[in-house]
C-alpha cells in the first residue's frame, strides 16, 4: 500500500476537521476489514485515514424515543450479543451472526459493513469501481459475472452490494443518521444506497466530509416478525450468493404489511416491492411464500453467467418468509 | 547380527502404531520456523514486478526510478527486453529494500513497456481454441470399441471434466538467501532439499558444495516446489549485489497466478456394458490445458481396462499460466472422467455401482483383490447397501441424499535416499538425511524406523533432516519419500546396530550373531538374564561414535497401491448447494509405518478433495487475460464447516504389510472429485458434468434434466 497519514480523533467534530474534501484525500477507517485490504492491493490509496473507532458519539447501542440506536462503530460481535436485537429483530441478528469468522466479527463495525465497497473482482483487481477496460467498455457483461447483479444492472454498475446487514435494516425501515459540519441529518437506510454513475461517485449518499454516525431501528411493534435467509456456497470465510430479509406485520396468520429486501443481487440492497405489496392481506403459508418469491424476481435480468441467482433469490424470499412465520 | 528385513507383526514395538508427529507441538504452538519465519541480521525484503498481460513482448524495462527509491539496495532483471511473456504474472524484475513496503513501492516504480499480443486464457475446447492452439496426441487403442458398442446392452455418452486449479500452498513459494564470501545459504520452501544446490551452483557460478539449503519444515508444496525457480535465483542475485540477506516469498496473488496449477482435462466419453454389467468398450476424446506446455497423454479409462478401448487427447496451449505437478498428476482428472462415466453406465444398466464395480473388478488387473477387499470394507463403513438408492429416486422435501464411489491407484516406490545413523558413546542416536518433511510426517517415520531398529523409544532418536549437508535424499515427489527414507534409515540403523553388537559381544558371551536390541537393552536372544542396558552397551564404544550408512533398499519397499473411496452428500434441490455428509476411504499403502500420520494423510486429502470438488477453479478473464480470483476471497477453499464426517481405514495385515512400504502422499487425493460428483448424480438424478460442483451448475443440470423430461 501507499504511505498514508493516520489520525485518531476523539470527537466527531475533530474527525470532520481531519477529513479532506475528496475521497482521494482521506477515508474513514472503522474496523478496517475492507478498507485495509483495498489499500494493500492499491485499489484505494487515500492520503489520510481517519480512525473513528475512538469516538464515543458513534459507539454503543442505546434505546431512544425513536427506537434502538446502533452506533456506527458497534462491532458485529456486539450487535450479535445484544439481547434486544436477538429477541426483537431476529432477522438482523441472523444477518450479523452469519458473517464469518470471529476475527472479522470482532473488528468489523456496523457502519463499515454498510459502507463496505462492492463485491466485484474487476473492481478488486484494479479495473475501477465501474470495471471498464482501457477504452471505457464495461468488462462485466462480457466477462465472468457469476457473482454479479441480476437487478439494477443496466449499467454502468454491475457489481453487488456486499452488506448482509443492509437488507435486514431496510426491511425494518431503519434510519441512517449522518453527521457533518451542518450537524446531523437523517435518511432512510433504503435511500442511503445508490448506484454510482461514474468512478468518482460512491455507492451511498455520503459526501467526503460526512460520517455515518448511527443507525436507528424503529421500536418493535406488536406482530413484527423478521427473518433473514441466506444461500452460501460454503461455510468458510465467504459472502452469501444471495440473501433475503423480511419484516412482516402479522395479525395471527395473516400478513398486514410486508417488506422484502434482497441482498447480493444488485448494486444496492434490492427492495422487492412487488413481493411486499402482493403479500399484504395474504395468509402466510408455503404457497403464498413461494408466490412471493416468484413476485420478487419478476424483474430480474440475469447476465450471461448468473442466472442461478434468480432461483437463489426466489428461494431466499420463500424461506425467509416461512422462517419469519415460524418465529 | 540383526536382520534388516521389516520385523514381523508380533515383533513391532513402534511400526504400525498410532504415533503423534515429532514436530506437532512445535507447529501447533507456532514455534516451528518456516522459511517465511527466517529473519537474518540486516535482512532486506525482495519484491517483484509482474507482467499484467497474458501475452506480450517486453519492449523496455527501466529501473532507474526504482533504484533511487528510499531503502532500495539492489535491483535485478528477471526478464529481457525482446522476450515474450506467456502469462500474466510473469516476473520481470526484482528489487531488494530495507522494508517490505519500500520494496513493494520500488518494484512498482520499475517502468516496463509491452507490445501486447493476442492471448487465449479460456479453458477452451479444441474447436474453440483453433488449430494454432491445439495439438492432438497419439491415439491409445486396444481391441476395437466400435463393433463392441454395436452389441452392447447399455451404452452411455457424456462429457466430464475439471478446470485448471492452483496449488495454493499455505506457505507461498520463495526463500531467504544470504552470502558469506562465495558461500550461499538458502532457506528455501522446497520439496527437494538435496537437489537445489545443483540448480543454484551453475546459475551463481559457484561449486554446488558452496550452496547450503535449509528447510527444517515447510508449508505445503503438493508438487509445485521442486525447483529453485526464477525468484530463487533473483533473490540470490539481490543478496549478492546488496551484500545482505534477502527474504523474498511470493505474495498471495503471485502465488495463485503462476506458482502452480493443475491442468484441466475434459473428455467426451462413450462407454458400454453387457446386460449383466460387464464393461465391454470405451471410447474417449479428451482435451485440456496445461498453459503453454503439455501435461502428457492421460490414460483413459482409468484403473479399468476393458477389452476394447480407445482414447485420444488434444493438448490446448493457452496463456492461463504454467502448470506444475499437482499431487498425483492427471490421476484426479482421469478418475473423475472414468468413474463418472462408469457410474452413469451403471445407472443405465441399471445396477448399483457397488455391484457394477465388483462385477468388473478383474478388469483392474493385479490390484483386483485389493480393490475388492477395499470395496467391501468401504461399503461396510459407509453402510452402502442400506443407504444406496437408485439414481433419481427422491424423498419428500428439497434435501436429497446420494452416494458415490471411486477407485484409484498410484505407484509409490522409493526414491534414492542416503541415511547416516550415528550411535554416540553416551547412548544418544542421530539419523541424518538430506530429506524433507512437507507436512506429511516423514520426520516422524524416520524416527520410528530408527528407534524400532535399535530397540529404543522414539524420543531416544534425534532426526536430522531438511539440510543438504546431510546425506543426499531424493525430492519428495511421486509419493516416493516414505519408501526411500524408511528403507535407507532401516539399513543405516541396522548397520550401525551390527557394529555396536560386534563391540559389545565380548561382554555378552562373545557371539554377536546371538545378540538383539529390544526394549532399550542389548540382550542374548532367548536368554533374558544376559543383557546390557543400551547406555552401558554404547559406553563400550569408548570415545569414537559409530556412523553407518544406509541406502534405499528395494527389498523393503514396493510400488502400486489401490484405494477405494465413497462419499455421501446432501443436495438442496432448490439452491443447488452441496454438502458433504460423509466420506469413507479404504486405502492400501503396503506396510504402514505410522498409522496416525498415514490416516492424517488421507484426512488431508479428503479436505483438499472436497475443496476441488466443490469450490476450486482458477478463473480467467479472456478480455483482460488476467486471473480474476488470485486471492483467498474468490479462490474458494473449504473450511472446517464444509467438511463432513471423514472415515479412514488403512488396509493392513497379511497381504498388505508383507509388500513392504509404499508411498501414500498422492493416492488418497485422486478419488474425492469422482466420489462427490457421483454422489451428487445419485442424489439429484442427473450428472453435473464438470467440477467444481457449484450451486450454479447443480441448478443448471436440474434445469436441463427438467427440459428433457
Ligand atoms: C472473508 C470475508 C467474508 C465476509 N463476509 C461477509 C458477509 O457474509 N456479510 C457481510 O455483510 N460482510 C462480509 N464481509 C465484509 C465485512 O463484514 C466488512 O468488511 C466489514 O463489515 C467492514 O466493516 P469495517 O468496520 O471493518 O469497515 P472498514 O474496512 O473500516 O471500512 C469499510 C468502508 O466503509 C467506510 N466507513 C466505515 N465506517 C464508516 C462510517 N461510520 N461512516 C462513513 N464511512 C464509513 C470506510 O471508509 C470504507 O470505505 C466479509 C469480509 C471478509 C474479509
Amino acid at each position: 500500500m501507499e504511505a498514508f497519514e493516520y489520525a485518531r480523533p476523539a470527537s466527531g467534530k475533530e474527525a470532520l476537521e481531519l477529513l479532506g474534501g475528496s475521497f482521494a484525500d482521506s477515508e474513514i477507517l472503522a474496523g478496517g476489514m475492507d478498507l485495509i485490504s483495498l489499500m494493500k492491493n492499491y485499489v484505494l490509496s487515500p492520503k489520510r485515514l481517519v480512525n473513528i473507532k475512538g469516538i464515543s458519539e458513534f459507539s454503543g447501542i442505546r434505546s431512544t424515543q425513536q427506537g434502538l440506536a446502533i452506533g456506527a462503530t458497534t462491532t458485529l460481535q456486539e450487535l450479535i450479543e445484544h439481547k434486544t436485537i436477538a429477541a426483537d429483530y431476529p432477522g438482523l441478528h441472523q444477518a450479523a451472526d452469519a458473517i464469518p469468522s470471529p476475527q472479522i466479527r470482532n473488528m468489523a463495525t456496523a457502519g463499515g459493513n454498510l459502507c463496505q465497497r462492492p463485491r466485484c473482482w474487476y473492481f478488486r483487481n484494479g479495473f475501477g469501481l465501474l470495471a471498464r477496460d482501457a477504452k471505457g467498455n464495461p468488462l462485466v457483461p462480457g466477462g465472468d459475472n457469476r457473482y454479479h447483479a441480476i437487478f439494477g444492472n443496466d449499467g454502468p454498475a454491475y457489481f453487488v452490494n456486499g452488506s448482509s446487514l443492509a437488507p435486514a435494516l431496510i426491511a425494518l425501515s431503519a434510519q441512517a443518521r449522518i453527521f457533518s459540519a451542518n450537524g446531523w441529518r437523517e435518511v432512510a437506510v433504503a435511500d442511503f444506497f445508490r448506484t454510482p454513475r461514474n468512478d468518482n461517485e460512491r455507492e451511498n449518499v455520503l459526501q467526503p466530509k460526512e460520517i455515518l454516525g448511527e443507525i436507528v431501528i424503529p421500536s418493535a411493534s406488536k406482530g413484527l416478525r423478521t427473518s433473514t435467509y441466506e444461500v452460501r456456497e460454503r461455510e468458510a470465510l465467504d459472502w452469501p450468493l444471495a440473501t433475503a430479509s423480511v419484516a412482516l406485520k402479522m395479525s395471527g396468520n395473516k400478513i398486514e404489511k410486508a417488506s422484502v429486501v434482497l441482498g447480493y443481487v444488485a448494486p444496492i440492497p434490492w427492495q422487492a416491492k412487488e413481493a411486499g405489496d402482493w403479500l399484504a392481506g395474504k395468509t402466510l403459508n408455503e404457497e403464498t411464500a413461494a408466490k412471493a418469491g416468484e413476485a420478487a424476481v419478476q424483474g430480474a435480468k440475469p447476465l450471461s453467467g448468473n442466472k442461478y441467482k434468480v432461483q437463489l433469490a426466489r428461494v431466499c424470499v420463500k424461506r425467509a418468509l416461512l422462517a419469519a412465520g415460524r418465529a | 547380527m540383526a536382520d534388516y528385513k521389516w520385523p514381523a507383526a508380533e515383533n513391532r514395538s513402534l511400526i504400525g502404531k498410532r504415533i503423534s508427529r515429532l514436530d506437532g507441538p512445535l507447529k501447533s504452538s507456532g514455534r516451528a520456523k518456516y522459511s517465511f519465519d527466517v529473519n537474518r541480521p540486516g535482512m532486506l525484503y525482495g519484491k517483484m514486478i509482474l507482467s499484467p498481460y497474458a501475452h506480450a513482448k517486453v519492449t523496455k524495462i527501466d529501473t532507474t526510478a526504482a533504484e533511487k527509491m528510499p531503502g532500495v539496495k539492489a535491483v535485478t532483471l528477471i526478464w529481457e527486453v525482446g522476450k515474450e511473456v506467456q502469462w500474466a504474472g510473469q516476473e520481470i524484475a526484482a528489487v531488494a529494500a530495507e522494508t517490505e513496503d519500500q520494496a513493494r513501492d520500488a518494484a512498482r516504480a520499475i517502468k516496463v513497456e509491452y507490445e501486447v499480443l493476442p492471448h487465449l486464457v479460456t479453458d477452451a475446447t479444441p474447436q474453440q481454441a483453433g488449430a494454432d492452439h491445439s495439438k492432438q496426441l497419439s491415439e491409445q487403442k486396444t481391441g476395437d470399441p466400435d463393433p463392441a458398442f454395436a452389441q452392447a446392452a447399455a451404452t452411455i455418452e457424456g462429457t466430464y471434466g475439471s478446470p485448471v486449479i492452483t496449488h495454493c500452498c499455505l506457505e507461498s513459494h520463495g526463500q531467504v538467501t544470504e552470502w558469506q564470501g562465495d558461500q550461499l545459504t538458502v532457506w528455501a520452501s522446497t520439496q527437494a532439499v538435496s537437489n537445489l544446490a545443483g540448480e543454484y551452483a551453475p546459475a551463481m557460478e559457484i561449486p554446488a558444495g558452496n550452496v547450503h539449503i535449509i528447510t527444517p519444515v515447510m508449508g505445503g508444496g503438493f508438487g509445485s516446489k521442486f525447483n529453485s525457480d526464477v525468484w530463487g535465483f533473483a533473490c540470490a542475485r539481490l543478496s549478492k549485489k546488496s551484500g545482505r540477506a534477502v527474504k523474498m516469498l511470493l505474495e498471495r496473488d503471485h502465488e495463485l497466478m503462476v506458482a502452480g496449477a493443475r491442468p484441466s482435462i475434459y473428455a467426451k466419453v462413450k462407454v458400454a456394458a453387457k446386460a449383466d454389467g460387464t464393461l465391454v468398450a470405451w471410447k474417449s476424446e479428451s482435451w485440456g490445458t496445461a498453459g503453454p506446455g503439455s501435461a502428457g497423454n492421460p490414460t483413459l479409462p482409468y484403473v479399468f481396462r476393458p477389452e476394447n478401448r480407445s482414447s485420444r487427447h488434444t493438448a490446448i496451449s493457452t496463456n492461463i499460466g504454467p502448470a506444475r505437478a499437482w499431487r498425483a498428476p492427471n490421476h484426479p482428472q482421469m478418475a473423475l472422467i472414468t468413474m463418472s462415466a462408469l457410474e452413469d453406465l451403471a445407472a443405465a444398466v441399471p445396477m448399483d455401482p457397488l455391484d457394477f464395480f465388483l462385477k468388473n473388478i478383474e478388469l483392474t488387473g493385479t490390484l483386483a483383490k485389493v480393490y475388492k477387499e477395499e470395496l467391501l470394507k468401504a461399503a461396510e463403513l459407509m453402510d452402502w447397501k442400506k443407504k444406496w438408492h437408485p439414481r433419481g429416486q427422491m424423498v419428500a422435501g428439497p434435501i436429497q441424499r446420494g452416494l458415490g464411489l471411486s477407485l484409484h491407484t498410484w505407484g509409490g516406490g522409493g526414491h534414492q535416499s542416503n541415511c547416516n545413523c550415528t550411535i554416540h558413546p553416551d547412548g544418544s542416536v542421530e539419523v541424518s538425511l538430506g530429506s524433507q518433511d512437507l507436512g506429511t510426517g516423514a520426520r516422524t517415520v524416520i524416527g520410528i524406523v530408527a528407534a524400532e531398529t535399535l530397540g529404543l523409544p522414539l524420543e531416544a532418536v534425534k532426526v536430522n533432516i531438511g539440510d543438504n549437508h546431510y546425506p543426499a535424499s531424493g525430492a519428495s515427489g511421486g509419493s516416493t519419500t516414505v519408501g526411500g527414507v524408511s528403507s535407507s534409515t532401516r539399513r543405516a540403523a541396522n548397520n550401525a546396530l551390527n557394529e555396536l553388537l560386534a563391540k559389545v559381544a565380548p561382554s555378552l558371551g562373545g557371539d554377536a550373531e546371538q545378540l538383539e536390541a529390544v526394549g532399550g537393552v542389548i540382550r542374548v536372544k532367548g536368554d533374558t538374564s544376559k543383557f546390557l542396558p543400551w547406555k552401558q552397551a554404547c559406553a563400550k564404544l569408548a570415545s569414537t561414535p559409530i556412523t553407518a550408512a544406509g541406502q534405499t533398499s528395494k527389498d523393503l519397499i514396493s510400488s502400486g497401491v489401490g484405494g477405494v473411496q465413497m462419499a455421501e452428500v446432501s443436495v438442496d434441490m432448490e439452491t443447488g448447494v452441496v454438502r458433504v455428509e460423509k466420506m469413507v476411504a479404504a486405502q492400501d499403502c503396503g506396510l504402514v509405518i505410522n498409522l496416525k500420520t498415514a490416516e492424517s494423510q488421507v484426512y488431508g486429502a479428503f479436505i483438499m478433495g472436497i475443496t476441488y470438488a466443490l469450490h476450486e477453479e482458477k478463473i480467467m478473464d479472456q478480455q483482460t487475460g488476467r486471473c480474476l480470483n488470485a486471492d483467498m476471497e474468490f479462490y474458494k477453499l473449504a473450511g472446517l464447516g464444509d467438511i463432513g464426517e471423514l472415515v479412514v481405514h488403512m488396509m493392513t495385515g497379511p497381504g498388505y504389510d508383507d509388500r513392504g512400504v509404499i508411498g501414500l502422499g498422492e493416492p488418497p487425493v485422486i478419488s474425492p472429485g469422482a466420489v462427490i460428483s457421483n454422489a451428487v448424480a445419485n442424489a439429484i438424478g442427473v450428472r453435473v458434468p464438470t467440477l467444481p460442483i457449484t450451486p450454479s451448475k447443480v441448478l443448471a443440470a436440474l434445469e436441463s434434466k427438467g427440459a428433457k423430461a
